[in-house]
């Protein structure tokens, strides 16, 4: 009996019963759920609108104004297509795929601060837990590949594992490089981190806390993980999975309707993840910029969907102006270049860290 | 030069350098005309939709002679003559173009002696069925009163060149 009613004021707390102790879980889960979808839906359209306008032209301009409901209306037309599953497809792993790709998308954002305290599971592993959700990723995509039993669809699945695997190592060590300075894996541990310690208060100036965070100091690093985000996420200049002039639509070539909105929202999504991780690891998160009255007054929030919004706009200008890599040059970045680069960096920077005890001590871990 | 050219890659100094040059076109203005809302210039020449013209009486100009259909190359242009009930001039009884042949040469129009047939501005004639381009007599005499006032005026401002 005590175990279900604790259950039941965690899943569905203050709202709705009006006896539970703190907000329940349900509710924090579905509001995060709607906002990112909704946000979504306009980082879609913000998409083609930079696209269109680095190439001068309008873009999407005519449902709502200035196309702002361009998304909501391509949302209806995929809803309300027909699913075409392919007589040789396995249909069981055939609609799953794209499931597994929505869901872990959506799941990884569990452990994102985007304020303080306002996240749905505050982890001590946050980054663990990230990593092992992006990682499964994968699985949709070789599952969507395989499943449509089909020549472009398996070349493009198998492109894109490779790919994602090859950058998740160097994501890993590009990240491990910030866990050296924050020593703990929790998110939100993280951005306080960068608010406490780093260039403004060695400098002297604490209230530019834009130097305090970690793109500076780390600014390699930094750049190294936003092109492994690109790769990662399989965006242009590195959609070699999904190239049209060779492979249609790479994995997505045999899906339509709801299946192909949900293999589009769960590759959006995890842009979004990665930006978010951009934004956490390297721009101090929630933080404002200047730690002075009419910047801190703005709240957190704005401040991180500010930051992720400047990041997308990064990756969408880099499909706008970059040419798509061939297959061997971008593994050449990944192995070659990247990896060499960031394991380096995680040796000296430990080195470093040892000798000058720099790095945030206030963490547990 | 490899030293340079590899602080370069790091740097990414063409991405920065790309990324300058398309925030400059980002803010370019737009060379697109926003089509359903906005129209570009249409010059008088232009070969669009038949018509069929009356004369400012009201007395339809096409006297059945047939140049039309024999030019064609297409063969698109079907006319059937023969003498009218009330008054006996030569009419034709049925006058069709077929728009799914017609490759929209104007050699119809240089062909007709009374400026009866014409090719008008408009391009904007897309139909759901097949059926609906097969024009009739009726509909391309429709064309000509609606489209009266431009096509006047597009042929003469087309005329001291002809």
């Amino acid at each position: 009996m005590d175990f279900i009613t604790s259950a039941l004021d965690y899943l569905l707390g203050i709202p709705v019963l009006g006896w539970g102790t703190h907000v329940g879980f349900v509710y924090m889960a579905l509001l995060l759920l709607v906002c990112l979808l909704v946000f979504t839906a306009f980082i879609l359209l913000a998409d083609r609108k930079i696209w269109a306008a680095v190439q001068i032209r309008r873009g999407p301009n005519v449902v709502g104004p200035f196309g702002l409901f361009q998304s909501f209306a391509d949302l209806l037309k995929f809803a309300f297509k027909e699913v075409v599953i392919p007589a040789g497809a396995d249909k069981v792993l055939f609609i799953m795929a794209p499931l597994i790709t929505a869901t872990l998308a959506l799941g990884a954002w569990a452990v994102i601060p985007v304020n303080a305290g306002w996240v749905i599971a505050d982890l001590n592993v946050g980054i663990l837990y990230i990593l092992a959700i992006s990682s499964l990723g994968v699985y949709g995509v070789i599952i969507g590949g395989w499943a449509s039993n089909s020549k472009y669809p398996f070349l493009g699945s198998l492109r894109s594992a490779a790919q994602m695997v090859s950058y998740e190592v160097s994501i890993g060590l590009v990240i491990i490089t910030v866990l050296l300075c924050v020593g703990s894996l929790n998110l939100s541990d993280i951005v306080t981190a960068q608010q406490e310690m780093g260039l403004a208060h060695t400098l002297g100036v604490p209230w530019l806390s834009f130097l305090n965070w970690f793109w500076l100091p780390l600014f390699p690093m930094f750049v190294i993980f936003y092109v492994s985000a690109l790769a990662e996420t399989n965006r242009p200049p590195f959609d070699l999975a999904e190239g049209e002039s060779e492979l249609v639509a790479g994995f997505m070539t045999e899906y339509s309707s709801t299946p192909y909105m949900l293999f589009m929202l769960g590759e959006y999504i995890s842009i979004l993840l990665m930006c978010a991780m951009t934004t956490i690891l390297f721009l101090g998160g929630w933080a404002s910029p200047i730690d002075l009255p009419p910047f801190t007054w703005i709240p957190g929030v704005i401040w991180f969907v500010l930051k992720l919004t400047l990041v997308f706009f990064m990756f969408a200008m880099a499909k706008a102006i970059v040419p798509r890599y061939r297959y061997d040059q971008l593994m050449r970045i990944g192995w070659k270049v990247f990896l060499p680069i960031s394991l380096l960096t995680v040796i000296v920077l430990a080195f470093i860290l040892q000798l000058t005890g720099w790095g945030w001590h206030g963490g547990v871990a | 030069m490899r030293a340079t050219q590899v602080v370069n890659t790091l740097l990414l100094k063409e991405l920065v350098s790309a990324f300058f040059l398309a925030m400059r076109y980002f803010f370019a203005p737009k060379p697109t005309i926003n089509y359903p809302f906005e129209k570009g210039h249409v010059s008088p020449r232009f070969r669009g939709e038949h018509a069929l013209r009356r004369y400012p009486n009201g007395e339809e100009r096409c006297i059945a002679c047939k140049l039309c259909e024999a030019i064609c190359p297409a063969q698109a242009i079907t006319i059937e003559a023969g003498p009218r009930q009330n008054d006996g001039t030569r009419r034709t009884v049925r006058y069709d173009i077929d728009m799914v042949k017609c490759i929209y040469c104007g050699f119809c129009q240089e062909a007709c002696p009374v400026d009866a047939i014409v090719e008008g501005p408009n391009f904007e004639f897309a139909t759901e069925t097949r059926e609906e381009l097969y024009f009739s007599k009726e509909k391309l005499l429709d064309n000509g009163d609606r489209w009266e006032r431009e096509i006047a005026a597009n042929l003469s401002a087309d005329a001291p060149y002809r």
